[in-house]
């Protein structure tokens, strides 16, 4: 096979700028032959590529069509239709088009919406004859929720209709009307003929009726670029390297501008640093900023330990941080969504083990209606459909809402080894612990910080700051364990405190009154840990001085510490079936030393403690 | 110059999201201009170092040159080099008058497959791009390879939003693209660009033909061209409306098909 990156006849000028454009539309309403003609037509064919193909067709007794220029596998030129997108290139008018031929079968949507996905603009082609038909209305969902916001209609086959004007109204009329309906208003709708070349490259003789743009030039309407840069900050970590002196965040800009000297802050993590340079290679002088779309590492200005999936921005335009959220969902994957199954969400450069909260409605593409009756559980969604769904990661994540920034507000969510489905972000679903988590933001962002890090601390201790939670039923052992892990750890010269919530009661919590004040009391128990915790030392506590129940209280000092870790260890003196989730399960009567060692064990494993007493740990680490 | 910019922002943000998904990865070095301008595209990624090994299958029969220019760039760039090599097959007396695509099935395609299976990579990161020609137009930026190398073009996964397949089941591998969307002219653009060393196999060197692409001697052959620099080569190839790979013999009928199915690059 040959090549079919020429440019047209003449020798064109240097490419000034470059462009996505997906073309899109119901099988067999002509994707292919609209390709093929606008190549052809324009001179950007290679050398006899035409009349080898035209030489098959003549050799196997099929009638040519400009289709067969573009269809690579055996398969699609035997069945006539388009399996995978291809990426062709076009050169016209000093821009370089890559085009990507999306089949239009359903069986193939997801190589539809990979080719869409790439796209900046789209052309969408409807069949005159035909008119509007499902997969013409699901196309135009899903480039909707793909982020293609400029579409061009391309109503093809005119000449089967007989060029007639009144028949292109009622499709346009009627397409605009459902694309109205996304929030979408397509650029143009063009009457054309791809197969006889009308209103492709030349301008149709048989529709005098028609003054708008050709195909060609509807091209050349098309805007390049969103002004991504003019947009608060956005850059998702995406690795940490350190291949010699340097310590270098890797990373793309997705939204806005970064610049030496600025003040950044991480999400989640809630840590801030300065950037102290812009590295790059190869590149003199060295860059001092950088802007979306840009792929780059920076220096800080001090050694936070951070990693990938954190959000970087500017204190001024924060994103959100929560561990659900609402959004807009397509499923692709082989098998349904199904509310009773784990996935991986995987959001700018996080990722993360989600479940599915709810099912809302399944949107029917042909009329955006709902395709199920209202207030009736939903527990699956097919492959192909698309539904309002609300998911909850397990830890929390940063991003955005899709309306605000693209990038930071999509989401695909992995099922087993492949990416089964996609999805905009609509709402934040604020958790029950959204407050704390905005008490901790601000009040991390506003720390003022000594000479010495925790990284220091670290080192010098031999060991990383933690919080062990011993929860589950009264009269566990939890208290006694408690104390003796506390004596053990610091027998090996360790640094831990127990600090029980009962110590609290006369003093700083003196002015809450008995009973009501439940949460207020871990409230105010995590601001005293995160407090120990900076100073580096290992705390102990047990749930018995709370009265929420252990599912509020662990999440709620996590949210508090973050992102310190925080080690659940559940015991009971009997086997239930309703354990709370927890780093550690003890059940049964149990030997408190070897319990001892269990949590040292873990905490180990966890990278808290070193592996041996007085060794450094080895862990990259910081609060 | 902008759209070579953000050609190369892609395509660093790929190899990064390579190089952090897979402890067992390496780079196929095929010193030609494709290979080469994405071993440079590593070390822009990477800020000047290559992180991970480059694999050269040595047919044994490519262009002295080319392993000339590879051993200088091996030392000037230190670079891990693997080589691989069918042994077994050249000892038997594989070469191309047996046939094309059987010589490049035995000393390309089971010659990387012999070397996936000794270094136990799970993840290749190649230089194809789709525009060289029709198979390739239709690949993922991280496409999947089953137990046996095969690419079941039929049914790949999808890949949306820069998040590609970074998971995989044991015993299968996965092709990383990360050049998928540039063109030949791209290519020569970046270079010059970028100034980066290319092997004058692909300049007019005096007697009024050159290189358009490089591959094992037998099977390539020069095109007529007095392109004596990469400004030349750039304004030629704005010109021309022949094929680039039209030099390369296995490309012929359906060749490149069924080869990639199998498991070529």
């Amino acid at each position: 096979m040959d090549t079919c990156n020429a440019s047209p006849l003449d020798s064109t000028p240097p490419v000034r700028g470059r462009m996505n454009i997906v073309i899109v539309g119901h099988v067999d309403h002509g994707k292919s032959t609209l390709l093929g003609r606008l190549y052809a037509d324009t001179g950007s064919l290679p050398e006899g590529k035409l009349e080898k193909i035209q030489a098959i067709c003549r050799q196997q007794g099929k009638e040519f069509e400009y289709a067969f220029l573009f269809d690579a596998f055996l398969e699609e030129q035997q069945q006539g239709i388009t399996i995978d997108t291809a990426r062709t290139f076009f050169q016209w008018d000093g821009r370089q088009y890559i085009i990507i031929d999306a089949p239009g079968h359903k069986e193939f949507l997801k190589n539809m919406v990979s080719g869409a996905a790439r796209a900046e603009a789209a052309l969408l082609v409807i069949d005159a004859l035909e008119g509007v038909r499902e997969q013409s209305r699901r196309h135009g969902l899903l480039l909707s929720m793909l982020g293609v916001r400029q579409v061009t209609v391309v109503v093809n086959k005119m000449d089967l209709v007989g060029y007639r004007h009144d028949t292109f109204e009622s499709i346009k009329k009627e397409y605009q009307e459902f694309l109205a309906g996304l929030n979408v208003t397509p650029q143009y709708v063009i009457p054309a003929s791809a197969k006889l070349g009308d209103n492709i490259v030349q301008r149709s003789r048989a529709m005098a009726w028609y003054t708008g743009p050709t195909v060609l030039e509807s091209l050349g309407l098309f805007s390049s670029e969103v002004a991504r840069h003019e947009k608060p900050l956005r850059f998702p970590l995406q690795d940490v390297y350190k291949f010699d002196a340097r310590r270098i965040l890797a990373g793309r800009v997705t939204a806005g501008r970064i610049t030496v000297g600025d003040r950044l802050i991480f999400s989640p993590s809630n840590k801030t640093a300065m950037v102290r340079s812009i590295e790059a290679f190869n590149v003199e002088p060295p860059p001092i900023q950088a802007e979306a779309g840009q792929s780059i590492g920076i220096t800080l200005d001090e050694q936070i330990f951070v990693e990938r999936g954190e959000i970087v921005s500017h204190e001024d335009s924060l994103p959100l941080v929560s561990t659900t959220f609402r959004a807009n969902l397509f499923w692709l994957g082989r098998r349904p969504l199904d509310i009773h199954r784990p996935y991986v969400v995987r959001l700018a450069t996080q990722e993360e083990e989600c479940e599915i909260v709810a099912i809302h409605r399944l949107v029917d593409a042909t009329n955006l209606s709902a395709a199920s009756p209202e207030h009736e559980p939903i527990h699956q969604v097919q492959r192909n459909e698309v539904a309002e769904v609300t998911i909850r990661a397990k830890t929390p994540l940063a991003f955005d809402l899709y309306a605000d920034f693209d990038s930071t507000g999509r989401f695909v969510l992995v099922d087993n080894y492949d990416v089964a489905g996609g999805g905009i972000i609509t709402a934040m679903i604020p958790d029950r612990h959204e407050q704390l988590r905005t008490e901790a933001r601000l009040r991390d962002f506003a720390w003022v910080k000594g000479d010495v890090s925790p990284e220091d601390r670290a080192m010098h201790y031999g060991h990383r700051a933690a919080v062990v939670l011993l929860t589950g039923p009264d009269t566990a052992g939890k208290a006694f364990l408690a104390r003796k892990l506390e004596s053990v750890l610091v027998a090996e010269g360790r640094h831990a405190y127990l600090l029980d919530a009962a110590n609290l009661r006369r003093g700083l919590d003196a002015d809450l009154h008995e009973g009501n004040e439940a949460a207020e009391v871990v409230r105010r128990y995590g601001e005293v840990a995160r407090l120990l915790v900076d100073t580096g030392l290992l705390v102990i506590s047990t749930t018995n001085p709370f009265s929420l129940p252990t599912e509020q209280i662990v999440p709620a000092l996590q949210t508090l510490i973050h992102p310190v870790p925080l080690l659940a260890v559940y015991m009971s003196r009997e086997a239930t079936d309703s354990v709370p989730e927890a780093d550690l399960v003890f059940t049964g009567p149990e030997d408190f030393d070897a319990l001892t060692h269990h949590i040292l064990d873990a905490l180990k494993r966890k990278g808290i403690l070193a592996q041996v007493v007085g060794a450094y740990p080895t862990f990259q680490y910081s609060i | 110059m902008k759209h070579l910019r953000a050609l190369e922002d892609q395509s660093v943000y790929i190899l990064r999201e390579a190089y952090k998904h897979f402890d067992n990865l390496a780079m196929l070095w095929s010193m030609g201009k494709d290979s080469t301008v994405l071993l440079w595209l590593a070390r822009k990624a990477f800020f000047g170092h290559v992180p991970f090994p480059l694999i050269h299958i040595d047919t044994s029969y490519k262009i002295p040159e080319m392993i000339e220019y590879r051993d200088r760039l091996v030392r000037e760039w230190r670079l891990n080099l693997v080589i691989g090599q069918n042994k077994q097959a050249l000892a038997e007396g594989m070469n191309h008058t047996r046939g094309r695509i059987e010589c490049c099935t035995a000393l390309k395609t089971q010659g990387l497959k012999l070397l996936l299976e000794e270094k136990g990579y799970t993840g290749i990161i190649l230089g194809v791009r789709a525009d060289e020609e029709s198979t390739r137009a239709k690949e993922r930026y991280f496409s999947p390879r089953d137990k046996n190398n095969e690419w079941d073009f039929r049914d790949q996964p999808p890949e949306l939003w820069d998040q590609f397949k970074t998971s995989f089941p044991p015993g299968t591998h996965i092709r990383i693209h990360p050049l998928l969307d540039w063109t030949e002219i791209n290519i020569w653009e970046y270079i010059k660009l970028e100034n980066i060393p290319f092997i004058d196999l692909y300049l007019d060197r005096g007697n009024g033909t050159r290189y358009r692409s490089l591959g094992c001697a037998p099977c390539t052959f020069p095109i007529q061209s007095t392109a004596r620099t990469v400004d030349d080569i750039i304004e030629e190839l704005r010109k021309s409306q022949v094929a680039e790979r039209s030099g390369r013999a296995q490309d012929e009928g359906r060749g490149m098909e069924l080869l990639r199915k199998d498991g070529y690059m």
